[in-house]
């Protein structure tokens, strides 16, 4: 029997060979067991109503194909779609509503675990949301306020959620004239529920347009709250040095990950796993020390903001169970594998859940609350050290490990490429200008067992920093690259495209820059527009020379953040079978009539070597449209202007033309 | 690579910031913080610490907080290997540098250090660069005669590469600073060896021996923002997306480079100044901090010039007629000593004129130079003195009768670029010399010709079609066509006696300051020359027919709604568009309501002195203090900017002796301070002014500098001579 390839990530396969000879099964095993059923994944299954599932298949089902209730297949697979991207713009900003939640307690004084960490950035979000700040007001105050105005966002009824204004005009005018100007993310998601509910919109056209407002709601939404606040909390990213992959764990140590999406109480943790009483626990316990790594889109939060290393994203979950080193595994919400438990009982570790949103059978539950959050996670590290003279020999014990710098965040990104003084994103646009960058991708979503792990994020990762693409990436995207050691500087001298090379080396950077967890995706919005209002490239996010990427994607939010890239103007494609496959007519929608309305499309292709095709040719095509210097390899340089005299009193006139009378 | 010039940028800054803390606690305790301190004639106080973060630096203590904000732009070096970004933490490493070495140069003033002084050859630098000197070199900044800025650091590799270098720079019309050393070998003293002629007048300008003084030039240009520009300190990204775009300078790095110089120049690229290196340096050519590579390098000593000239996007073109000496307005300033002189003309030694002359298009010969005069050769070959009558008989179709005016006084110019060669005066009251060294460079009569057709021309170019010169050397004939001359410089100024606002239908604009203060729009009427005394009327008209796209453009000036204060409905409508609606109105004949706006330049300001129910004027250059409680430098500091200020005005020195000066608020009566130096250039025609508006003795009763510099006494002294803006209407 030929050998399945389960992940392209090393360290894991050898977790996974040490799991298969000791039986023990992980996601690629059953992925492997378990084939998606052809007509769910494709779109062509109905289970809206209890009259069905239908199952809309047989030759030329796009036409014929109908459901008890006559429900065509566009409505189908464009219906399923939209049920997916509610449930990824429900997830993240649920996640926002409690951070909102957390920045009003420590406004009022009610959580005295945490303070406002980023002044600077409360008053900058201040200044967008147009609430008053400076001038004797407390911090307090301020932050009180933005909480509240960011909570009237979810159960808003009429008008727009506030960040809409913070997209480029031109990009706000496309939603404007399509209809999809987000309320209220509560209402979006009601509504998005409502329509989809058996027998109300059966338009394919309407549904996707529905998909989108929804999808907006996350990202100029709940996404971007999210980001927003967890900076104001914890502060704004700026560079660490940290380190990725299994090799983090240490044996003579207590190993604590933190698993999840929410950064609030692994902050906690961060903190308590330093105090000197639990240090003195751990010792005498036997542990020299107490070691905190991240898992998934937590791991991200606690990387960006404090270096903490991390063991890598979603399908390396139980592999980090089975290195036989984690004492606890505490895991908060979205994208945790319930498969933890079982797995957990075959080692010493402990699983503990810590929402009331996300419990698993046989996990120990302790609820979090905000209110008293440093003694809870002291709660959870003396479980922790308490369980490190419980661990066996049994397990992989793997010790490689990679380092990488991660911690660019908008504001260091524009600080980086000129400082204090001269902070801007004109080096960023001159250089695609010039054609020293020819674009740039964001590299973000999930990892999957479908295919070989990471394998494609890797591949993609690689031969776009050779042509000369600049790469940021998020949530486990970021963990395929870390785990790989791609996100460090010294990637971009031996690997990048000669032109990105020469801008790594100006700035200091790697080629692949960590923006954040998934739920920082925002921060690619925001960046996108900054380049918009720099000028050079595009005046709104659409005909950037730009393409979102998620290759190994699985979950809902995926969706609804491809979504929301596809109607903020940015062309997506997303590897693996396309969930809306069986409908050309839906295919046809999200691709050229969303291009031409938007200038953004959703692709579903599944072989990397055509995604990558496809990335260079949204690129290149966007660049000709630009009018922008044609990509050539090593070739680059914008067309010099020498100034006279007159040309220097002409700098003011395009803003203010001079008229003469003759 | 890049992280090693970080490296040393960053390490550069933790040294020179230790540096200026030690010398500023020794200060403080030989003083105390208390002890006031400001850099000689500028209303900026440390201006480059006042730019980026609006904190005025007055005291010793003062400076504590300013290296204090220098030090939070430290950060720690980058690593060998996994090295985290460090390009926008090695600018702000550079800009506390510049902080740190503003502080330094204050406190080296304090101690008596500046301008430093080399011990060997006792030769006095620069040190700061005053408010002033921007102001001076106010027109030539905007008009293309001073296009760009190098800062020059180091050493050559040997003198006469020194001085090629520099020459190449004075001939593209750069004006040139020097500092910095390479083991104690430096630019200023290879020159000096060379005996170059160094200082303002050649534009060749030594500001220190240390890499630290190079900040003199950068807080200098920094004010280019301020004064022209009309920003304020703390806001650094309007000062540095200034100095980007419109400071064209660059720094030429010569040898070896240490840590300090890559720290200053790390702070120049915030102000968007790149650096040209002859050494083996890493290179930064992605742009955006600077318009283009931040660092390059050019080994070619004959390439370095024209690289960091292109580094830097500037364009300059030279106009060179064939003459065997450089030329250039680098030159323009070079004195010739009697010793230094083999022949001069007129300056009342011999007879002389110079004289343009309108000509029919068949009647000249484009291009040709007759020289007439018995045995004229010899009689040059030999120096001492010559009569000279230079006749440049210019035609074009678009030739006009009154351009020859504007044509002959770039004569002065024409000739005095050239290396070597002097000239000042005009018509018949003219002076000149030819050095020893052009002569032995193979200067003849006939290239003083040559330099007017062909300057002429280039000046000209769309008004003249043919230049014909000819130079006369025998007396007799010098002394009748002076005659002639005479008869029309006489003709001249009755038309120009005539030509007053109510006698044309349009006035011009002058926007050639946008250049560098883009908002501000001059209004020149026939009566009211622009203020920096460098454009008249019959100018702005000469230069509208050479480019009708250009920099003075025709306003009709429509019909006149207040005879009084000067107001037209042309210049309003056109005032409107021009400024895109900053401003709405103008009066031209009064400082009180809605007065003209100042780019910076301006030759004068007056301001209104309301306990003496007057005005006082003050020239640029003048360091005392007024009866108004300021200075000249900070008064002129809440005049510029293309804003108006009711009760402030720049103007230029002649417009106070023109009819319409203040004329709706009573004109030159107004007058009861003006400077010493401005009573004694203006005396002939102010007494004239003054007895035609029956107070033919007012000059004896306007006070000067050297009666009083307060009101108090200046009221004393009004009263007791009676001065009549004391009976006047009140101003206010």
């Amino acid at each position: 029997m030929k050998k399945v390839i389960k992940t392209a990530n090393e360290v894991s396969e050898q977790i996974i060979q040490w799991g298969e000879s000791h039986e023990i099964d992980t996601c690629f095993d059953r992925a492997q067991r378990l084939k998606p059923c052809p007509i769910g994944a494709s779109g062509a299954c109905c289970k809206i109503c209890h009259m069905g599932p239908c199952r809309f298949v047989g030759r030329n089902a796009e036409k014929e194909a109908k459901g008890v209730c006559g429900a065509t297949l566009p409505t189908v697979a464009s219906r399923n779609l939209l049920r997916m991207a509610v449930g990824g713009a429900a997830a993240h900003s649920d996640h926002a509503r409690d951070m909102a939640f957390i920045l009003l307690a420590v406004a009022n004084g009610e959580a005295k675990d945490f303070k406002i960490t980023d002044a600077r950035k409360l008053y900058r979000v201040a200044e967008i949301l147009g609430i008053e700040f400076g001038s004797g007001r407390s911090a307090k105050d301020v932050a009180r306020d933005v909480a509240l105005k960011f909570l009237e966002d979810f159960g808003r009824q009429k008008g727009e959620i506030n960040y809409v204004k913070r997209a480029p005009k031109k990009t706000q005018e496309r939603w404007k004239k399509w209809g999809i100007v987000p309320r209220g993310i509560d209402r979006e998601i009601t509504e998005a529920m409502h329509r989809t509910h058996m027998g109300v919109d059966h338009d394919p056209d309407n549904l996707l347009l529905g998909t989108l407002k929804v999808s907006l709601a996350d990202g100029w939404g709940g996404s971007m709250i999210s980001t927003d606040i967890t900076d104001i909390l914890f502060g704004t990213p700026r560079p660490v040095k940290a380190e990725a992959s299994f090799g983090i764990f240490k044996e003579d140590e207590v190993n604590i990950v933190v698993h999840g999406h929410e950064p609030s109480l692994a902050e906690m943790i961060v903190d308590v796993v330093s105090e000197p009483e639990m240090i003195a626990y751990a010792k005498s316990k036997g542990a020299k020390r107490i070691n905190l790594g991240g898992m998934c889109c937590t791991a991200n939060e606690v990387l960006m903001r404090h270096g903490i290393p991390t063991a890598g994203g979603f399908t390396n979950q139980e592999l980090a169970v089975m290195t036989g080193l984690i004492d606890v595994l505490t895991v908060d919400i979205q994208c945790i594998m319930p498969a933890l438990v079982g797995l957990s009982r075959k080692f010493h570790t402990k699983v503990i859940t810590t929402s009331y949103k996300a419990k698993i059978p046989g996990a120990i539950h302790i609820q979090y609350d905000e209110h008293r959050a440093k003694e809870i996670a002291r709660e959870i590290v003396k479980i922790a050290i308490d369980n490190y003279p419980n661990r066996k020999a049994e397990g992989s014990h793997v010790s490689q490990k990679y380092p990488l710098i991660a911690g660019f965040s908008h504001e260091y990104i524009e600080y980086m490429q000129g400082g204090s003084w001269r902070a801007s994103f004109r080096p960023l646009n001159d250089a695609i200008m010039a054609g020293r960058i020819r674009g740039v991708v964001g590299l973000a979503g999930c990892d999957n067992p479908r295919v070989p792990s990471q394998g494609i994020h890797r591949f993609l990762a690689i031969e776009l920093i050779k042509a000369d693409i600049l790469i940021v990436t998020t949530g486990c995207g970021s963990h395929a690259c870390g785990g790989a050691g791609y996100m460090t500087p010294e990637m971009a001298l031996e690997n990048a495209g000669p032109g990105l090379r020469e801008v790594c080396e100006a700035i200091g950077i790697p080629p692949i820059l960590h923006v954040g967890a998934c739920v920082d995706n925002s921060r690619i919005l925001t960046i996108a527009t900054a380049m918009a209002e720099e000028g050079g490239l595009s005046d709104e996010i659409g005909g950037m020379p730009a393409v979102g990427i998620a290759p190994e994607w699985m979950s809902e939010k995926a969706i609804a953040i491809g979504c929301y890239f596809a109607a903020s103007g940015v062309p997506v494609i997303f590897g693996g079978e396309s969930p809306v496959g069986a409908s050309e007519e839906v295919t046809r929608i999200m691709t050229e009539v969303w291009f031409e309305r938007f200038k953004g499309a959703l692709h579903f292709e599944p072989d990397p070597e055509k995604i990558l095709a496809l990335t260079l040719n949204y690129i290149d095509r966007a660049r000709e449209a630009l009018k922008l210097r044609k990509y050539e390899p090593g070739r680059f340089g914008i067309e010099r202007v020498l100034m006279d005299m007159a040309a220097r009193r002409e700098l003011e006139r395009a803003a203010k033309p001079h008229l003469g009378i003759y | 690579m890049s992280r090693i010039i970080a490296s040393a940028a960053i390490r550069g800054a933790h040294k020179v910031i230790q540096q200026a803390e030690d010398m500023l606690e020794r200060a403080i305790t030989e003083r105390d913080e208390g002890f006031t301190f400001e850099f000689p004639d500028t209303a900026y106080y440390l201006p480059m610490i006042y730019g980026m973060t609006g904190f005025a630096v007055k005291t010793l203590g003062d400076m504590r907080v300013a290296l204090g904000m220098a030090k939070e732009l430290l950060h720690p070096e980058p690593e060998e290997h996994l090295w985290k970004p460090y390009l926008g933490e090695a600018l702000d490493s550079g800009m506390a540098t510049l902080f740190a070495e503003e502080v330094i140069m204050a406190l080296r003033y304090i101690n008596g250090l500046e301008p430093a002084v080399d011990p060997e050859t006792g030769y006095i630098y620069n040190g700061f660069i005053t408010d002033t000197v921007q102001r001076n070199l106010g027109i030539q900044l905007v008009d293309g005669t001073m296009p760009g800025f190098a800062a020059v650091i180091g050493a050559a590799p040997d003198g006469d590469t020194a001085v090629r270098i520099i020459r190449e720079l004075q001939e593209k019309n750069i004006l040139i600073f020097l500092s910095g050393h390479v083991n104690g070998n430096s630019v200023t003293k290879q020159l000096l060896r060379k005996g170059i002629e160094l200082g303002w007048d050649t534009r060749i300008v030594p500001v220190g021996p240390d890499t630290e003084h190079t900040i003199y030039p950068l807080n200098w240009s920094v004010r280019a923002s301020f004064i022209f520009g009309g920003r304020k300190g703390g806001d650094f990204k309007g000062h540095l997306k200034y100095t980007k775009d419109r400071v064209f300078a660059f720094a030429l790095v010569l040898g070896e480079l240490d840590d300090l110089k890559w720290s200053t120049g790390a702070g120049a690229i915030n102000m968007g100044y790149p650096a040209v290196c002859d050494t083996d340096v890493p290179v930064i050519h992605p742009t955006g901090v600077c318009t283009y590579e931040e660092v390059d390098k050019e080994f070619d000593h004959s390439k370095i010039v024209q690289k960091a000239i292109e580094v830097r996007g500037l364009k300059i073109i030279v106009e060179k007629p064939p003459i065997p000496v450089a030329y250039g307005p680098a030159f323009e300033g070079e004195r010739i000593r009697k010793e230094d002189m083999f022949i001069e003309f007129g300056g009342t030694r011999t007879l002389s004129f110079e004289w343009v002359r309108m000509r029919e298009m068949e009647e000249i010969e484009d291009g040709k130079v007759i020289i007439v005069g018995n045995n004229w050769q010899e009689r040059y070959e030999q120096g001492g003195q010559m009569p000279l009558g230079i006749v440049v008989d210019v035609a074009g179709r678009k030739m006009q009768k009154d351009f020859e005016s504007v044509i002959e006084r770039k004569i002065h110019s024409n000739i005095n670029e050239a290396q070597g060669v002097w000239h000042m005066g005009q018509r018949d009251i003219n002076w000149m010399r030819i050095s020893h060294n052009a002569k032995k460079e193979g200067f003849t009569l006939e290239h003083l010709g040559i330099i007017n057709a062909v300057m002429t021309h280039n000046r000209f170019r769309a008004i003249v079609d043919k230049v014909q010169v000819t130079i006369y050397t025998d007396e007799a004939d010098v002394l009748s066509l002076q005659e002639e001359a005479r008869k029309v410089y006489r003709e001249r100024d009755q038309r120009t006696a005539g030509l007053v606002d109510e006698a044309v239908d349009i006035f011009y604009s002058c926007l050639l300051c946008q250049s560098f203060a883009p908002t501000h729009v001059c209004v020149i009427s026939p009566e009211r020359l622009g203020l920096c005394g460098a454009f008249n009327w019959l100018d702005c008209k000469a230069a509208y027919e050479i480019d009708p796209t250009g920099g003075n453009q025709p306003i009709p000036k429509g019909e006149l709604i207040d005879a009084r204060y000067g107001r037209y409905t042309g210049i309003d409508e056109y005032l409107r568009k021009a400024s895109g609606g900053a401003v709405e109105t103008l009066n031209l004949y009064t400082i009180m309501q809605n007065p003209m706006t100042s780019c910076g330049c301006f030759e004068c300001i007056i301001a209104i002195v309301p306990e003496a129910n007057g005005v006082m004027i003050v020239q640029r250059g003048h360091t005392g203090m007024t009866p108004v409680g300021m200075k000249f430098s900070t008064l002129a500091g809440s005049v510029g900017g293309g804003t108006q200020n009711p009760g402030f005005m720049g103007i230029g020195r002649n417009f106070i002796v023109s009819k319409k000066f203040l004329y709706g608020d009573g004109g030159i009566k107004r007058i009861v301070w003006m400077t010493k130096n401005l009573k004694e250039s203006l005396e002939e025609a102010f007494g004239k002014r003054a007895a035609e508006e029956g107070v033919p003795d007012l000059l004896d009763k306007v006070a000067d500098e050297t009666i009083c510099e307060d009101s108090e006494r200046l009221l004393e002294f009004l009263t007791s001579v009676g001065h009549p803006a004391l009976e006047m209407e009140p101003l206010l």
